[in-house]
């Protein structure tokens, strides 16, 4: 589990984060949902000691992550694991190489016991044969999958994925969401998702927040999201049609 | 004020890069790789300049010795002096700072870019010294380098000299042998020491701090040539004036 208490960050006058509280619990996909520019990266960013906010506390699970010095929160961050936008593959490495990289650091596995520890979690992204590929060779929803096998190799408690679903096609966006929710009770992980996209909210919103100008302004799962009233909310959901459309027959059921 | 600040960035990164070690079976093999990279991928062109210049150097002295007064094994002394005290040593960095300088700060830099660097501080990785440890490893076999570069001008001077008629090889190894001074020597190859200190972690440093996206690699590129080049000429007159004078 991770508390959040009154998290502060600002960028010279723009104050980006205004406060932030918030409890993301373990074996549950938590999402952070909002508009561009409403400081969900920022938050994530601050999470995981990329940014130092100004004001508040971090706390996963009994550990104070802001008390920390800079190398022990290095050391602390082998417990994480991250699926970046890009996927920040390693280009200088093949696919199988990228995966094996965090257990050939922190693991004490033979190299063998490495390799089928990689060939393992490539399999359970679906993906085989591919490990020596250069990650350019492969297309961006294949090396998302890769990013999350190399980002679960060596078994995180807490794993992070900033918009795991953007600019790929809705069928391999639904397969990778429901991928990372399956890992997520798999291994009972505290996971945390920065997302815009309104599907990932229904198909795995365990835990929803909802940011607009660095504060929360609502809080609750993808059972709650349609029979809110809560204005802010509403506003961000409804300005598609398409949702309203859903909206009327999640409320009709 | 910003000088100040990126100077001291600077040095802050150099102490980051000798900070908390990355495990020493990866360090290694990261190091080999980049000896391979920077220093064995450099050889070929090294040489074919330095051979090149060499033979220019001895052409031109001997086209500028017109009085007979003057022993022809002079020319043989002039190349080997430039090239020992300041082609080898300077010119060949300020060229190495245009083909290993821009690759380490492109490579570097396109990792900022793409978020690999973050993805490596994300491991609990110090992704500095991870990065740019192994590149000062890897120069401190830059000295190898530069005294081949140093044989093959001379050996381009002695080779055009008689070829081209210009000086009998017995002339030209008189005057290789004239006045040496092991002083000079160590003057150059000390001068070589810190310039490869300098080519492993000033590129580097245009790359780690680089922000921006891919447009800002190409920039960072062309400014890390530029200042590490005039680093590299100002380091070049203190030590001269430090050791020489
Ligand atoms: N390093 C920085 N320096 C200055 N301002 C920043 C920095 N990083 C982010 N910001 C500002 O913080 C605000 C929030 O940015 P953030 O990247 O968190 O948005 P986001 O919610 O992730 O948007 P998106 O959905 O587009 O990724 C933006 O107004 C941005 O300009
Ligand atoms: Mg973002």
């Amino acid at each position: 589990m991770i508390k959040v208490k009154n998290l502060h960050k600002s960028f010279g006058d723009h104050h980006v984060l205004k406060g932030i509280s918030a409890e993301f619990s373990k074996g549950k996909t938590n999402l952070i949902i909002g508009q561009s520019g409403s400081g969900k990266t920022v938050f994530l960013k601050c999470l995981l000691g990329l940014l130092k906010p100004e004001e508040g506390s971090i706390t996963y699970d009994k550990e104070d992550f802001l008390k920390m010095t800079e190398e022990e929160q290095q050391i602390f961050r082998q417990q994480l694991g991250m699926v970046f936008q890009g996927s920040a593959l390693f280009d200088t490495m093949n696919v199988g190489d990228n995966v094996m990289f965090p257990l050939r650091m922190f693991s004490s596995m033979n190299p063998e016991e490495r390799y089928d520890r990689m060939i393992e979690v490539l399999k359970r992204v679906g993906l085989e044969n591919v490990e020596d590929k250069a990650p350019s060779e492969l297309s961006g929803g294949m090396q998302k999958r890769v990013a999350i096998a190399r980002a679960i190799a060596n078994n995180p408690k807490y794993l992070f994925c900033d918009e795991p679903n953007s600019g790929l096609d809705p069928e391999t966006a639904t397969m990778i969401d429901n991928l990372i929710q399956e890992i997520t009770h798999e291994y009972d992980i505290t996971t945390v998702i920065n997302t815009h996209d309104m599907n990932s909210v229904l198909e795995i919103g365990e835990n929803i927040i909802f940011l607009k100008f660095g504060e929360i302004k609502w809080q609750g799962t993808n059972k709650e999201v349609f029979r809110t009233d809560n204005k802010a909310i509403s506003e961000y959901i409804y300005s598609s049609d398409l949702f309203k459309e859903v909206r009327k027959a999640h409320l009709n059921k | 004020m910003k000088y100040l600040h990126n100077i001291g960035q600077y040095f802050i990164m150099l102490k980051e890069a000798f900070g908390r070690m990355t495990k020493r079976s990866v360090l290694y093999e990261r190091s080999l790789k980049e000896i391979d990279e920077l220093i064995i991928d450099s050889l070929g062109i090294v040489c074919f300049l330095s051979f090149f210049i060499g033979g220019v150097l001895t052409i031109q002295t001997s086209l500028n010795l017109s009085n007979p007064l003057i022993p022809r094994s002079l020319i043989g002394y002039a190349t080997k002096q430039g090239i020992i005290l300041e082609f080898s040593p300077t010119l060949v960095s300020i060229i190495m700072a245009g083909k290993a300088g821009s690759y380490i700060t492109s490579s570097i830099g396109t990792m900022r870019v793409t978020e690999q660097i973050d993805a490596l501080e994300i491991m609990g990785i110090n992704s500095i010294n991870y990065l740019v440890f192994p590149k000062i490893v890897a120069m401190l076999f830059y000295p190898f380098l530069i005294a081949i570069s140093m044989f093959m001008g001379i050996l381009g001077g002695y080779v055009t000299g008689s070829l081209g008629g210009y000086i009998s090889t017995d002339d030209f190894i008189i005057g290789l042998q004239t006045d040496f001074e092991a002083f000079q020597i160590f003057y150059a190859f000390i001068k070589t020491f810190f310039f490869g200190l300098v080519l492993a972690t000033m590129p580097a440093y245009f790359g780690y701090y680089l922000k921006g996206g891919s447009l800002e690699v190409g920039k960072a590129s062309t400014a890390s040539f530029v200042w590490t080049s005039i680093v590299l000429i100002l380091i070049n007159y203190v030590l001269t004036q430090l050791l020489l004078s």
